[in-house]
């Protein structure tokens, strides 16, 4: 922890979000179209499943800088593409693993079902991760580069 | 590469919270940008037109637009773009105002967020590469599959409006289980009085070529182009010849039960299920049929004058190209004998709904009498509710029409025997729906005792004289809160609706997704009730979920709307996002081919590779992600575009 204390001032984790075109990016323009505040952290990409998110995505992102990842996509049977979600699921178990063997925390990756109605859930989820990893700190990676 | 950036104030929905200023002069000087413009409103005509200029005068090769959602007007931008000359995919969007200014009150975190967004578009439209949406044309014919209510009703709207329709039954006569219903509620008009006009147009439209007796082998293809295999299985009897007389009926020695009467009457071996049948054509039963069974008897081809008997037929294999499918294949109901302790199957003069139906009916087997088993008319009669349905041990749904039939039972029997006791036993009485509500209470009216309380048991042990020689259903009262016995003469169980025993079958030939209770499930439970995930594949009826005819109707009509709309423009477009699989890099490993959920990708065995039926591909990507070797693209989100995303907004 003593590395990251001199950038602990006024951290602001960035956290790179995947969002699936169908429902949780929906769910996102709603929070903002309800016009409900909640922190910047998460940098939103608009992917068209979550079943489309490559494990190299996760791994670029904290490569590059990410202070964690959050993937969110229709909930379980409602995938528009019926069973994408289902596909990312366990390659999520599968990246979590690999992330630890990396050093980097569990905590940081998170995977959730949002749908195009949930603007409210979409808020939260965003401010507690956001609260989550200002506790853990920068990315272990970073002291690494 | 030669970048245009344009950012708009939304009046003050972005600029309130977003330093537009800041953040064109960070764009201004991000790689490949050669002019960076805001404007008040970029959507408005003079905002769009800033762009087209710009692209002609400037020569530009690619545009971001930092501005509100995508969903909004990214088809706006690319227009514009595409009025001045440009690819209309050499475009990006960074939505900076519902994932940026309306989310927060911190100007300076917000002109931070919008930078990292922008950054973000900007890197990743350098890769963008032209794209072209394909037009595909739409065949002009509509399969229906189910000839119930349902089918009809869509066939028929279809029909009239000129459209070609190929309408499949499997049973030997349309008409569902409307054909089998004695009376309707809540008007009681005659089931087959205003079912057999409809049959009959059906049978004789020059629109509408009826297979009956035929099923749905086999679903290829894709909205606008679907190729069908029918198999039309052989009823012995040449439909050209056929005039519908009936003597080989009449002769045929070979008495089976009767499906269409539950059972309760008898057919022959070569029959029409019910004398209204369409198409009015004779089909032997092979499996009751004794030349077939034993190899002797041809009795009827004998008698048949016309000489439309043919024990050679065999099966036919059709095959037809359509823009639509409709799939109305009904429901079945919940088998009775399930429960026990209600004593269907082994108890006399304990029946279900759907027979008494055909009991009430005048052409039915009992020509309309309500008798008991030994002849004579029950003085009693119980009527259950939700037989099968609202509960936790069988189905939790309700069947939204059980209660309106069994109080048209009531109704019906009282007319047939004025001094009969009649029962209802229900759990909640639900009667929402045009004069529903007037009905129950025409029924209150009539004299018969509504007991609030499920049935829990028919029994004919009897604990004292009132009940000897009775049914006594046995059951809670809910509303006295004791226990209570009625002795009875007759009980009709008033069972559920239930997905066709086959339902799981039909939706994986058709890929349609089965909702909890297995029925078939729509796109969107308020706003899309026909449509389904596969563009231009709808639901009519009952397969999606109980109902009662006038909504069956009204989803039929509905659905016949849908799929004409789709014929009549004459063209899908295809949007170009889709997946390539490259020929050099592809391994033939075939994973991708079980993993694609439209069944879109095909083997091409001579070159051993995988090939992806474009107008099938919806775009996912779960192949690109799965792919092992690397070598399936997703046009307009490959990895590379992605991964760019991924850099911008974290540089
Ligand atoms: C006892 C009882 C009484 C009722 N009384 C009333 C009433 O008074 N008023 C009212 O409004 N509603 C009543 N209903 C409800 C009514 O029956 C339904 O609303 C209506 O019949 C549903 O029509 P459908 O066309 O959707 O389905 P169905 O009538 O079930 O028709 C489906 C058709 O598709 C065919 N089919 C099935 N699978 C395939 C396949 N794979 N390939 C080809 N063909 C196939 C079947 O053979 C059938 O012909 C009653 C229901 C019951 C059980
Ligand atoms: S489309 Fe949302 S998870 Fe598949």
């Amino acid at each position: 922890m003593e590395a990251t204390q001199v950038a602990m001032k006024e951290f602001e984790p960035k956290i790179v979000g995947f969002f699936c075109k169908w429902c949780a990016y929906q769910g996102a323009d709603l929070a903002g179209t309800s016009r409900m505040k909640y922190p910047l952290n998460v940098l939103p990409i608009r992917v068209m499943c979550t079943g489309r998110i490559d494990p190299t995505y996760v791994l670029t992102a904290f490569a590059e800088g990410a202070d964690g990842v959050l993937i969110a996509g229709c909930h379980l049977g409602d995938c528009h593409y019926e069973t994408g979600n289902y596909k990312a699921l366990r390659r999520f178990a599968l990246v979590r693993r690999l992330l630890e063997q990396y050093g980097i925390e569990p905590e940081r990756i998170r995977l959730e079902w949002i749908s195009s109605s949930e603007g409210s859930k979409f808020a939260k989820v965003v401010t507690e991760m956001t609260e989550e990893i200002k506790k853990l700190g920068p990315s272990p990676l970073k002291e690494v580069a | 590469m030669r970048i245009g950036f344009y950012i708009c104030h939304c009046g003050i929905n972005i600029a309130n919270t977003v330093d537009i200023e800041e953040v064109m002069k960070f764009a201004s000087q991000l790689d490949g940008v050669v002019v960076a413009k805001d404007y008040r409103y970029m959507c408005s005509d003079p905002g769009q037109d800033l762009i087209e200029e710009d692209i002609k005068s400037l020569n530009l090769t690619r545009v971001v637009v930092a501005a509100c959602s995508p969903r909004m007007h990214e088809s706006t931008f690319r227009a514009a773009c595409e009025e001045a000359g440009l690819n209309p995919y050499l475009f990006q969007m960074a939505n900076i105002r519902e994932m940026v200014s309306w989310t927060t009150d911190d100007k300076e975190a917000g002109t931070e967020k919008a930078k990292r967004l922008v950054a973000a578009a900007i890197r990743r439209v350098v890769l963008h590469e032209p794209l072209e949406a394909r037009r595909e044309s739409v065949a002009q014919a509509v399969l229906v599959v189910g000839g119930g209510i349902a089918g009809i009703e869509a066939s028929l709207r279809l029909a009239d409006s000129g459209k070609k329709v190929y309408l499949v039954e499997r049973e030997p006569s349309i008409g569902g289980h409307m054909a089998q219903l004695d009376k309707t509620f809540p008007t009681l008009d005659c089931s087959a009085c205003i079912l057999t006009p409809k049959m009959v147009e059906v049978g004789s439209h020059e629109n509408i070529e009826l297979l009956a007796y035929s099923e749905v082998k086999d679903v290829s293809g894709h909205v606008g182009d679907f190729r069908i295999k029918i198999t039309k299985k052989p009823g012995y009897v040449n439909a050209s010849k056929c005039v519908g007389c009936g003597v080989c009926t009449e002769k045929c020695p070979v008495k089976v039960p009767s499906e269409f009467d539950m059972g309760l009457g008898v057919r022959k071996a070569i029959y029409v299920p019910f004398p209204q049948a369409v198409p009015l054509l004779y089909t032997i039963d092979r499996d009751s049929c004794w030349y077939f069974q034993k190899g002797t008897c041809r009795i009827c081809e004998r008698f048949c004058d016309v000489g439309a008997v043919d024990f050679d037929q065999k099966e036919e294999i059709i095959e037809i190209q359509v823009g639509a499918i409709i799939v109305a294949t009904g429901y079945d109901v919940f088998d009775a004998s399930k429960i026990t302790p209600l004593g269907y199957g082994h108890l006399d003069n304990v029946i279900t709904s759907l027979e008494f139906e055909r009991i009430i009916n005048s052409s039915g087997p009992s020509g309309g009498e309500i008798s008991l088993k030994d002849g004579t008319a029950p003085t009693s009669v119980a009527i259950l509710h939700c037989v099968g349905s609202r509960d936790e041990n069988w189905n939790r749904y309700c069947s939204r029409v059980c209660c309106m039939y069994s109080m048209k039972f009531a109704h019906l029997v009282r007319e047939r025997i004025p001094e009969a006791k009649i029962y209802e036993l229900y759990i909640d009485i639900r009667a929402a729906g045009k004069g529903y509500e007037e009905f129950y209470n025409r029924v209150l009216d009539e004299d018969v005792t509504f007991i609030r309380g499920r049935g829990a048991q028919v029994t004919r042990l009897a604990t004292n004289s009132e009940e000897e020689g009775k049914l006594v259903v046995v059951c809670e009262d809910t509303l006295l809160g004791i226990p209570r016995r009625i002795p009875v003469d007759m009980v009709i169980l008033s069972v559920g609706l239930e997905p066709q025993k086959d339902a799981a079958g039909v939706a994986r030939m058709f890929k349609l997704s089965c909702s909890d209770e297995g029925f078939f499930l729509e796109k969107h439970p308020k706003l899309a009730p026909v449509a389904t995930a596969t563009p231009g594949l709808y639901l009519a009826g009952a397969c999606q979920g109980p109902k009662d005819i006038p909504d069956v109707v009204a989803h039929a009509s509905a659905a016949a709307a849908e799929a004409m709309a789709m014929l009549d423009r004459g063209y899908v477009v295809l949007e170009p996002e889709k997946a390539v699989i490259s020929e050099e890099t592809c391994s033939g490993c075939r994973i991708c081919l079980d993993l694609c959920p439209f069944d879109a990708i095909n083997f091409d065995e001579e070159q051993n590779i995988a090939v992806v039926e474009e107008v099938g591909c919806d775009g996912c990507g779960v192949c690109v992600s799965a792919c092992p070797s690397s070598a399936i693209v997703l046009r307009g989100y490959t990895d590379e575009e992605i991964l760019a995303e991924v850099e911008g907004v974290l540089a």
